[in-house]
């Protein structure tokens, strides 16, 4: 009796599991899309597929601990903006700017954008490990991020190993796209090379051909490249390099580097300091009263090669008058720009920094790219981005170049604001330098992309 | 391509301008003869410039080095505490300045009329409104000023400290001594980043100190020796207290039995001298001076939560250079290490030994300690019992 109704139940659930398989296949043959099945002929198997999910997770790993742990604070602000956006809150900021856009403010190919963050506190290995959490334990799709190049560096190449797209943030070392550039990082940022051709007839114009300069760089991967490519240019120019002088990251007091400048013959001071660094050098060699020198019978000039304006508030005064470049700022009048510090200004009472700037760029870069491709899969989101030429995003018409994954477009040379209307008006743009001039071959950098497939 | 372009049409320019020259060189002239002379002369006196100048700068790293080292030495000598929360205490100092500046220049927001796709403030300080040309010039010298908020609020950190933790750790290790107050200095300086941010904050100097002096001029240098006013009245500021201290050591009844405590803790208690409170005053008084130390400072490194740290470990080798328990030590070493510190900086010591600058102190004390195992003017039986 008992064997009876076992056997009975048991026919009844095999039964039962063979209709319900027979229905789903069916169900699958006749009522799922024909598109359902081209998106699934690359859906072979990737890392995070966010497959059937309401959502797609990205991350945003930025500083929260250490030095740039104000740029981090500016950096999240404009990835919860961007998700915001993306997601169809909001005005909207960007998307109604940008030129050509397959964003529909509905999230990314229908799901809703959402996040987690994670702190690098500045540190190459922390970063590391933070990128790590994010892919294998909350499953993002792409991660995102900055503030050191160094950090970049090392994330980038994780980003490889692992075969989930890094959107760079602000790095501006020439080798994120240089000799350490890989297939799965992408830089909107512009880079040190860009900045000293960017500043280069500006130098002449202002100081002119005769001119000795003398370098105090940050002693790690970014200050090399950023005082190599000034170097370039500036000799170029006809300038003698006097000296160039790496002092450590982070010193502190930079006096005992500073007063040798004074007696060295030097006439231009150029500091490839960033930072906590470039605050507390530029802050000091005004202190040692070089900006009111005169030398060789010319005005001593400063030369700091990339600004930013949360640097320019940690300097106070002493950024007045002093020449630099930045990847964007505020003030600019384009509809894009303007319509991103809007929203941006509206949500936190102040305009964005640069590096806000380029990280909200480059989260709604990848989501049109997925949207472009029709899918998640990293080969063919990377192949979307690679020579996409876009426009309304505030830095006038843009390329993300295939053989290096470096965004091109206009670079701009600012200035130390004089007399500043607004707290927030900290930087004078002198130029914006059209992207002809700043553009250079790939080659020059060396380096290698890697496969799309890993 | 360019770039070689350009490099050739320079050289070709300075091969115009050379042989244009050629002849204006070549013709021997009384004002020629004068400016080679001239040049001779100078580049003597520019080493001559440099080397003051090191030492000027080597003077004023040396003063801070020796502030924090004589606080740390000050604990050290009378608690027998190993406080690794003393960088935090200059840092804490440094913020005591920016919480006075940010008192003083409390603000009424303006409505920004020029920024209209937002609502901006601009901040109009009430000290302004109040009292006009005044109230700008208490503004300005706001870092002196914060040295009135600073004495007071050091004094109960230190006594809050010392009584709230350090006590209970007189009887341990010294290796649970140092986690303990490392992990009071991280917990301190999370606190002053939730409340200022991680940026530093700019403090300039009053405004009559924003310059630099023309030290070559009074010297007779010539006028490529500058010195910053800031820097030198740091100098002159970082003499006064080290020589209150030292005074207030050896000149009071209080300073004496403090003395006496070092030496011997034990007789001292046994004399019926309550030495424990007067060791508690002691530690609020090393904040005291490691606080003003850094309020001090401000103008010359702008301020963030970190630059406690940045000093701590470089004061430590101070006060084992200097010799443990050793106040006169301390301070020798500080401004010793200063100096050595800057002339290892100077370019011509680093193209014969690149880095110097950056290990020089770490291994001068690896020298002095093979040599006087005691650091300089080290006590017997200090750290050795």
């Amino acid at each position: 009796m008992t064997d009876n109704s076992n056997k009975k139940f048991h026919l009844s659930r095999r039964r039962l599991l063979t209709g319900a398989a027979a229905v789903s296949a069916g169900a699958a043959m006749f009522g799922g899309s024909p598109m359902g099945f081209v998106k699934g002929a690359w859906a072979k198997n990737f890392r995070n597929d966010p497959g059937n999910n309401s959502f797609v997770k990205f991350g945003f790993n930025v500083p929260q601990t250490g030095a740039y742990a104000d740029e981090g604070a500016d950096e999240l602000r404009a990835y919860y903006l961007a998700v915001k956006h993306l997601n169809g809150e909001g005005d909207g900021g960007m998307l109604t700017t940008m030129q050509p856009s397959s964003l529909k403010g509905n999230g990314v190919l229908g799901k809703k954008v959402e996040y987690v963050t994670g702190d690098t506190q500045t540190k190459s290995d922390a970063a590391r490990a933070s990128a790590k959490r994010m892919i294998e334990k909350e499953g993002v799709t792409m991660f995102s991020g900055g503030s050191s190049s160094g950090v970049a560096v090392a994330t980038q190449s994780l980003a490889q190993e692992m075969g989930v797209i890094f959107m760079c943030g602000l790095t501006h070392s020439n080798d994120t796209t240089g000799k350490d550039k890989r297939r799965y990082g992408f830089r909107h940022f512009f880079n040190a090379y860009m900045s000293g051709a960017a500043l280069g007839p500006v130098l002449k114009d202002e100081m002119g051909t005769d001119r000795r300069a003398y370098h105090l760089t940050a002693d790690y991967t970014w200050g090399w490249t950023q005082e190599e490519s000034i170097k370039n240019t500036t000799e170029a120019l006809g300038w003698e390099t006097v000296n160039a002088v790496r002092t450590p990251v982070g010193a502190g007091d930079f006096s005992q580097y500073i007063t040798p400048v004074l007696n060295s013959g030097a006439d231009v001071l150029i500091l490839n300091h960033y930072g906590k660094d470039m605050i507390n050098s530029l802050t000091q060699a005004i202190q040692f009263g070089l900006k009111d020198k005169q030398v060789n019978g010319k005005n001593f000039e400063i030369v700091v090669p990339l600004f930013s304006r949360l640097m320019a508030q940690g300097a106070g005064e002493n950024i007045k008058g002093i020449l630099g470049t930045t990847n964007w700022n505020w003030s600019l009048q384009d509809a894009g720009s303007q319509a991103f510090v809007k929203s941006f200004g509206q949500e936190y009472g102040f305009p964005p920094s640069q590096a806000a700037h380029t990280c909200y760029v480059q989260t709604l870069l990848y989501a049109n790219a997925c949207e472009m491709a029709g899918t998640f899969y990293p080969p063919e989101v990377i192949k979307a981005l690679e020579g996409f030429k876009f426009d309304g995003m505030g830095n006038g018409p843009t390329e993300y170049r295939a053989a290096d994954h470096q965004c091109f477009k206009d670079v701009l040379v600012v200035r130390g604001n004089e007399n500043p209307t607004t707290q927030f008006d900290l930087l004078n743009v002198v130029q914006q330098v059209p992207r002809a001039q700043v553009e250079y071959d790939p080659a020059i950098f060396g380096g290698e992309l890697g496969p799309y497939e890993v | 391509m360019d770039r070689v372009t350009i490099r050739i049409r320079s050289t070709l320019v300075d091969d115009f301008r050379n042989k244009t020259m050629c002849p204006v060189v070549s013709e021997p002239s009384p004002v020629l003869a004068i400016s080679t002379g001239n040049i001779k002369t100078s580049s003597e006196i520019k080493n001559m410039d440099a080397l003051v100048l090191q030492l000027l700068n080597g003077l004023d790293k040396g003063g801070a080095y020796a502030l924090i080292a004589l606080g740390l030495t000050l604990i050290f000598g009378t608690l027998g505490v190993v406080n690794f929360a003393h960088g935090a205490l200059f840092m804490l100092g440094a913020f005591c300045a920016v919480a006075m500046k940010q008192l003083l220049t409390l603000s009424k927001l303006v409505k920004d009329e020029s920024i209209t796709f937002f609502d901006a403030f601009k901040e109009e300080p009430y000290l302004k409104i109040w009292f006009g040309d005044t109230g700008a010039v208490i503004i300005d010298y706001a870092v002196p000023i914060s040295i009135l908020l600073a004495i007071p609020i050091m004094l109960l950190i230190g006594l809050a400290l010392e009584r709230g933790l350090i006590r209970f750790f007189y009887k341990r290790t010294h290796a649970e001594q140092i986690l303990v107050t490392f992990g009071m200095a991280i917990v301190l300086q999370e606190i002053v980043k939730a409340m200022f941010g991680a940026n530093p904050v700019p403090m300039p100097p009053p405004e009559i100190f924003a310059g630099s002096a023309d030290i070559g001029s009074f010297l007779g240098l010539g006028n490529s020796v500058v010195y910053p006013w800031w820097r030198l009245v740091y100098l002159g500021f970082a003499g006064i207290v080290i020589a209150g201290v030292f005074s207030f050591l050896q000149f009071t009844t209080f300073g004496m039995v403090v003395r006496a405590g070092m030496q011997d803790r034990e007789t001292v208690g046994l004399l019926g001298i309550d030495i424990e409170r007067r060791f508690t005053i002691v530690f609020g008084l090393a904040a005291v001076v490691s606080g003003l130390a850094g309020v001090m400072y401000t103008p010359i490194v702008p301020p963030d939560y970190h630059m406690g740290m940045d000093f701590l470990v470089l004061s430590f080798v101070v006060v084992v250079v200097g010799g443990m328990g050793s106040l006169t030590g301390a301070v020798a070493a500080g401004f010793l290490l200063g100096i050595l510190q800057s002339f290892a900086s100077m370019n011509e010591i680093t193209s014969i030994l690149p880095g110097i600058d950056q290990i020089i102190i770490f291994l001068v004390a690896v020298v002095i300690l093979l040599v006087r195992p005691r650091g300089l003017m080290g006590r017997k039986g200090v750290m050795e019992s």
